[in-house]
């Protein structure tokens, strides 16, 4: 379909440790259509932002294998003179820390117009008052100021602001935020956040949201895929998604969000840490030892993606009479013998 | 920037003033005086004594030093009784020397150091980096000395591409081509001895820093914004990787001023090292005095110089 804007199949991204590489992105496919916000959700150590820097290019020692469609040109076959005309060109990228993000030796200026001029604006004078312009538009004051200072003189949020300014620099098909918010105050996260759909609505890009925030996810998201070690178990329109979340994952982060009417219970979590890349079962549901007490032949032996109603993807079976945790009835507890939490 | 270097000038003052009071009373701590070596001993005391209140020497300590710090600033830096001579002239012609031999050193330990630095800390822990890296450690370990012995013993004595002592041909004519020529032939053994250590630090700490910088989250965003790695490395990783050398450069300019006692002494090259160990070991005070307080004045101005260059390469530093 034409239509696409980005489709991804297949990628798998695989680090090299001690001698062997391990896929941290795996067999990931999903598509982003034009002005549309894909959300990609998940823990730290899914794969999430892995993901975003395998679209991007910007491994230096990972193994890529899969195909990454954009624009109908296929990246991953491209030369890396080929990706720099198209990486902050018409595929752009907002990353996590703007206090680390931006060169501390360079005006802030001259960051943004570095890439205007790789890009293709031509004469100093148009890329000096664009550069202006820009930081104007991502709603910084005293814009001429600002473009003279170094990136120390600014805030976090005025420092994402220019971030920011650099990704939509040439107005990009394709934004990539690497959790955006993630670095800064609560008071600045929503500004941020309705900075990049304010930009997104003007310029008509996709974009592909990474986030651990599901308040992010809600707000801002037309569809969201959830991650977990390295392989998407659910996608689905959003409204559809916090309505009737199925695989075990996506029901128990949703779980562990802090609602009002659950003051002063205990908070939720999910037992467990998703495991380091070189110690991963890569056989079965690799949720299932985090859910130990749903019995092992509820799961699949090879879980795959399938959909189950419209544009409703989960993978595996386990979560056809899944259940959480902290809902089992103490009878069930003893019956499974494996206990559900105090 | 003009601020930032006024306000750094001015905290130099009292560290000059400071250093001058200590060396002078340091000079004058020391046993015997101007006249004790100079004197015939069978001249009666109060011809001596009499000698002593007109040289002044009978005053206080801060009229001597007044007089000393004022004649300073006529450009009285009093006389050799080694040399016979001022003590300026003698400084004068062995700083010129080492002038010339620090400029060539500095501008080899760069030429060499700062490539072999780049690519080290570029492809780090390949051959070529492993090679470089244990080169320099070879290089932190060996004195001066050894290797101005070897480069002197295989292109001075066994090649004899290259005279091995002194500053100049003997009987060449100054302000002539060949006297140049004769000048930098001297030179290239000395300060290549010189160089092939001293950039040993440059090297490390660029390397290091290299290493550090490239995996910044602004050497990924400068990727991302389509840079090209050459560029990469050249407008982003360098200059942010050359701070600690920019840091340093002002103290190993003034290091290299200071003379070079091992490799002056090898190449028997009249610099001002050996000056300082020649005035030390003919009880010559008064050039000796003068040298330690260029010593402690070129501290000063080195730290005042390594300040204004790394207020110029990096932004953070500027004192608003």
């Amino acid at each position: 379909m034409s239509e696409k804007l980005l489709e991804v199949n297949d990628l798998t991204t695989s680090f090299k440790i001690k001698g062997e590489y391990y896929p941290a992105v795996d067999h990931v496919s999903f598509s982003i259509k034009p002005n549309e916000v894909l959300a990609l959700v998940g823990e730290s150590g899914s794969g999430k932002s892995a993901t975003a820097f395998s679209l991007m290019g910007l491994h230096t020692k990972a193994r890529i294998e899969g195909e990454v469609r954009f624009q109908e040109r296929e990246l991953t076959e491209l030369s890396t003179g080929k990706m720099n005309k198209i990486r902050g060109g018409d595929m752009s990228m907002i990353f996590q820390d703007p206090m680390t993000a931006l060169n501390p030796l360079m005006k802030v200026k001259l960051q943004i117009m570095e890439t205007l001029k790789l890009h293709g604006t031509k004469s100093k004078n148009e890329r000096e008052s664009y550069a202006v312009e820009l930081l104007d538009k991502v709603g910084i004051p005293r814009p001429e100021r600002v473009a003279e200072a170094f990136p120390h003189e600014l805030s976090g949020g005025m420092r994402q602001r220019v971030v920011i300014a650099i990704a939509i620099a040439n107005r990009p098909k394709l934004l990539i935020a690497d959790e955006p918010t993630t670095a800064l105050d609560v008071t600045i996260q929503a500004q941020i956040l309705d900075l990049i759909r304010d930009l997104q609505d003007d310029l008509g890009s996709g974009v592909l949201l990474i986030t651990h925030d599901l308040g992010v996810v809600a707000e801002m998201a037309d569809r969201v895929a959830v991650m977990y070690a390295g392989q998407i178990v659910e996608v689905a329109p959003v409204r559809e998604l916090f309505k009737n979340p199925r695989h075990p994952y996506t029901r128990s982060l949703l779980n562990s969000l802090p609602s009002e009417d659950m003051l002063g219970s205990k908070l939720h979590v999910i037992e467990g840490v998703v495991p380091p890349l070189n110690k991963m079962d890569r056989d079965g549901c690799r949720f299932a030892p985090r859910i130990p007490w749903v019995p092992a032949s509820e799961h699949e032996d090879n879980p795959e993606l399938r959909e189950i109603a419209g544009d409703h993807f989960v993978r595996c079976t386990c979560y056809r009479n899944f259940h959480l945790n902290n809902e089992e009835t103490a009878a069930e507890s003893l019956e499974t013998g494996t206990g559900g939490r105090a | 920037m003009l601020k930032f270097t006024i306000r750094r000038l001015l905290v130099t003052f009292p560290q000059l003033v400071v250093l001058s009071v200590l060396v002078f009373i340091m000079g004058s701590l020391m046993p015997g005086d101007a006249l004790s070596g100079l004197i015939d001993p069978t001249i009666p005391r109060e011809a001596i004594e009499a000698k002593r209140e007109a040289l002044g020497l009978n005053n206080p300590w801060y009229i001597q030093y007044r007089d000393w710090v004022f004649a300073m600033f006529q450009g009285d830096f009093g006389n050799s009784i080694f040399h016979q001579r001022p003590v300026l002239d003698v400084i004068g012609d062995r700083l010129l020397n080492t002038i010339w031999l620090s400029l060539f050193s500095t501008v080899l330990i760069y030429l060499l150091g700062l490539p072999l630095g780049l690519v080290s800390g570029r492809y780090n822990d390949s051959l070529l980096d492993t090679t470089i890296t244990g080169y320099t450690y070879l290089g932190f370990a060996t004195p001066q000395f050894i290797f101005g012995l070897v480069l002197l013993w295989i292109f001075g004595y066994n090649l004899g591409w290259f005279p091995t002592g002194g500053s100049v041909g003997p009987g060449i004519e100054p302000g002539t081509l060949d006297y140049v020529l004769s000048k930098m032939n001297h030179l290239v053994l000395p300060s290549f001895a010189i160089a092939l250590i001293g950039l040993v630090g440059t090297v490390q700490y660029l390397r290091s820093g290299i290493i550090e910088t490239k995996q910044k989250d602004f050497i990924v965003l400068a990727r991302a914004k389509g840079v090209n790695e050459s560029a990469v490395y050249n407008r982003h990783i360098f200059r942010n990787s050359i701070l600690p050398i920019a840091a340093f450069f002002g103290y190993e300019i003034v290091a290299l001023l200071g003379g070079s006692i091992f490799i002056e002494m090898i190449y028997s090259y009249p610099g001002m090292g050996r000056l300082f160990l020649d005035s030390i070991s003919t009880r010559d005070f008064s050039v000796a005095n003068v040298l330690i307080l260029f010593y402690g004045f070129m501290a000063i101005v080195g730290a005042l110089l390594s300040d204004i260059i790394l207020s110029i390469v990096d932004p953070r530093i500027r004192i608003k």
